[in-house]
């Protein structure tokens, strides 16, 4: 018991976000909780009037929704992944950054699916994927996949939070009714040591094909289908490599506000975003690599079809957006990332922040131009988000951050244990 | 409520037609079982509905547009939504202007559904709310659809359409709504089928009286109202009719044929067709 109190005060900068609540706090909750709920005006609005409130139409019928599912499936690949590989390998510099990974995991796998929830023509009719499942369809393997994560992940979140939660339940007893059920009895004994040793062994090895499956499967929702620059093989690792890009880019931008409003300065050191941000570096190269080999490939041997949807990225009406990708996801981040004297807390956010714009544009150059220029030469689409979509947009992401901020209130946004591990390892 | 039956997927009917037999199991499609002899000839046996349009003899006067729109419901969008992309053709006329003055060539191409025979609207839907019957139409259950829209995605001819809002029509509009056709909601697919409310109708009368349905028995609306005749509508499997014998000829094509699609629409036109 002494020991915990000692540990309890010697990270008191942990655990002061959970008592302390000052005016950032609220200037930040209250605008962000009044978005969100602006958003389910936004969905009741469009549950009520029809689909024909948003900005989609004939053939434009996969817009905004999916490029913000696809896009936060993809945040939510770099925290689990990262976090069980740094594990595996033992690489010690990963301990303060794990939680705050697995915590963006969890909750960007929450807010992607949802996207699904606002695009369906009958929401309320959802559950008929699980009663009538075709598995034929690309859906419903890439519903099992996500469902599959997400349990892993929250499993894999929780599992590795018990320690601290049996710290939390001793040293807040006003709070026992949280933290008491959720301890799971944890006193710290040996044996309840070597069973979390092993339990977190387990799951480190089976989040990581879970998590290189999910991204596949999102990205053969457009893969198997017949629509030009969709159907390609390249796809798979595409997706999943971008899914780890924009994901660290995500881990990067969290801490680094983490580390300045909780001042937890001597646990995120300057280190931890040097080796973030050359671990970004060779994911900025390989998004480079990847995007140029897709479009070399489509541009040398490319049908009609394709070489219409190509011409409409590269040069035409969606060429500005393009080029605004090219720029923020390898123009701006490389330089950035390539030098030592840039690559510090400050270097690696305004990389990350140019990554997240880039990589969300990715998706909607993926799913947009191909839509917009199908096969057939009569059809055309053009496309421009209607009010309920940027609410829904809007909403979503300020969910997504709320849950972030209102986790760091109850539980320690930086393992303690492990933490503790590490130093007596040392 | 024969149409009712027909369209709710729960229905024993509907199962075996889907391809499922009593125990909700997937019986001949998709492999489980080799085809046998027995099964090639009942397949034969079995009407496989096809349409023929001649584009040489079609004029773009869009009465095939109307009749169609008359005789499945298909709801008004009004000019905003038009504007959108919004509005539904379930037959759409396509024209197309080439060169300039004087050479100026005018073309016209009516796209219906193209009923493919290996539709890759299908495979794709979560819920199995579309599926190849099997006389070969790709049709749609209503009910059972929860507007994923996948299918639109991935038909290369788009020719599904969406419901973005509830269906309205004019008032004075509303009373000359077919009885015979499903009425749609908002948020649902729907597409083309063949006016499949007429073949079920030619399908009661030829039961009653043991005979297999006569070619030309069945007239779509598209084909009922074409003034110069361009489109005829037909059994494939059946040598003599006259589809077959028109999708045989020299002239005939097919949209998009390199994509393996096999489309049951078939178009005639001297020479070559020209797709850019």
């Amino acid at each position: 018991m002494i020991n915990r109190e000692a540990i309890a005060l010697k990270h008191s900068r942990i655990l002061a976000p959970l008592t302390q609540t000052g005016w950032l706090f609220w200037i930040t909750v209250i605008p962000l909780f009044l978005i969100f709920v602006w958003s389910f005006f936004a969905f009741a609005w469009q549950y009520h009037w029809g689909l024909g409130e948003t900005g989609m139409g004939h053939p434009m019928s996969w817009t905004l929704y999916l490029v913000n599912f696809v896009f936060f499936i993809g945040i939510s690949h770099a925290g689990t992944l990262i976090s069980a590989i740094l594990r595996i390998t033992n690489a010690g510099w990963r301990t303060p950054i794990t939680r705050a990974a697995e915590v963006v995991t969890v909750f960007a796998l929450a807010a992607g699916p949802t996207n699904i929830l606002f695009d369906l023509g009958r929401s309320s009719r959802f559950i008929w994927v699980t009663t009538h499942a075709q598995f034929k369809s690309p859906l419903l393997w890439d519903f099992t996949c996500i469902m599959a994560y997400f349990t892993t992940c929250v499993l894999f979140l929780y599992v590795l939070m018990i320690p601290d939660i049996g710290l939390l339940r001793d040293r807040f007893p006003g709070r026992r009714w949280l933290y008491g059920p959720l301890s799971l009895g944890w006193a710290g004994t040996e044996t309840q040591w070597k069973t979390l040793k092993k339990a977190s062994a387990i799951l480190c090895i089976a989040v990581i094909p879970v998590a290189v499956s999910v991204h596949t499967v999102v990205s053969w929702v457009f893969g198997m289908q017949t629509q030009p620059m969709w159907h390609s093989t390249i796809f798979g690792p595409y997706f999943v490599a971008g899914a780890i890009y924009s994901g660290i880019a995500a881990i990067i931008l969290v801490a680094a506000i983490m580390r300045r409003v909780y001042r937890l300065e001597q646990y995120l050191q300057p280190i931890h975003f040097n080796n973030l941000g050359l671990l970004l570096l060779v994911m900025t190269l390989l998004w480079f690599y990847f995007t140029f080999a897709e479009y070399l490939t489509t541009l040398y041997g490319g049908g009609k079809e394709e070489m219409a949807v190509f011409w409409v990225k590269v040069a035409g009406k969606y060429s500005p957006l393009f080029w605004l990708m090219v720029l923020c996801c390898f123009v701006i981040p490389f330089p950035i990332l390539a030098f030592k004297r840039t690559r510090t807390v400050l270097g690696t956010s305004i990389a990350s922040v140019f990554i997240l714009i880039g990589m969300w544009l990715e998706r909607y150059l993926i799913i947009i131009p191909s839509l917009s220029e199908p096969r057939l030469f009569y059809e055309r689409g053009s496309y421009m988000p209607s009010w309920v979509e940027w609410s829904m947009m809007a909403g979503l992401c300020a969910g997504f951050t709320l849950a972030i901020i209102l986790f760091s209130k109850f539980f320690p946004v930086i393992s303690i244990w492990e933490v503790e591990k590490e130093e007596n390892d040392k | 409520m024969i149409i009712w039956e027909g369209f709710s997927p729960t229905s024993q009917r509907e199962r075996r037609c889907i391809g499922f037999n009593k125990f909700g199991v997937r019986s001949a499609e998709f492999g489980v079982r080799k085809k046998t002899d027995h099964d090639h000839k009942h397949e034969m046996n079995m009407y496989r509905w096809g349409m023929v349009i001649d584009l040489d003899r079609c004029t773009g006067c869009q009465a095939c547009v109307v009749a169609c729109r008359q005789e499945n419901n298909v709801p008004f969008a009004g000019e905003k939504e038009v504007r959108l992309g919004r509005a539904k053709f379930w037959m759409n006329l396509i024209t197309e202007v080439k060169g300039n003055y004087p050479d100026v060539e005018m073309h016209f191409i009516p796209i219906p559904c193209m009923q493919c025979g290996h539709p890759p609207c299908t495979t794709v839907c979560p819920v199995e709310a579309t599926y190849k019957n099997p006389e070969g139409i790709v049709a749609q259950i209503y009910p059972r659809c929860i507007g994923v829209r996948m299918c639109i995605s991935n038909c290369p001819y788009t020719v599904r359409y969406f419901n973005w809002y509830a269906p309205s029509w004019p008032e004075e509009y509303k009373r000359g709504r077919n009885p015979d056709v499903y009425k749609r909601r908002k948020g649902i697919t729907e597409k083309c089928n063949f006016c499949l409310h007429r073949i079920r109708k030619a399908k009661e009368n030829t039961k009653l009286e043991k005979r297999r349905i006569r070619d030309g028995e069945i007239v779509p609306a598209c084909m009922e109202t074409c003034p110069s005749g361009a489109i005829t509508f037909g059994d494939l499997n059946d040598p003599k009719s006259r589809v077959y014998r028109l999708s045989k000829s020299r002239r005939a094509f097919r949209l998009l044929e390199d994509l393996g699609t096999e489309p049951k629409v078939y178009y005639l036109k001297e020479g070559q067709w020209d797709d850019q």
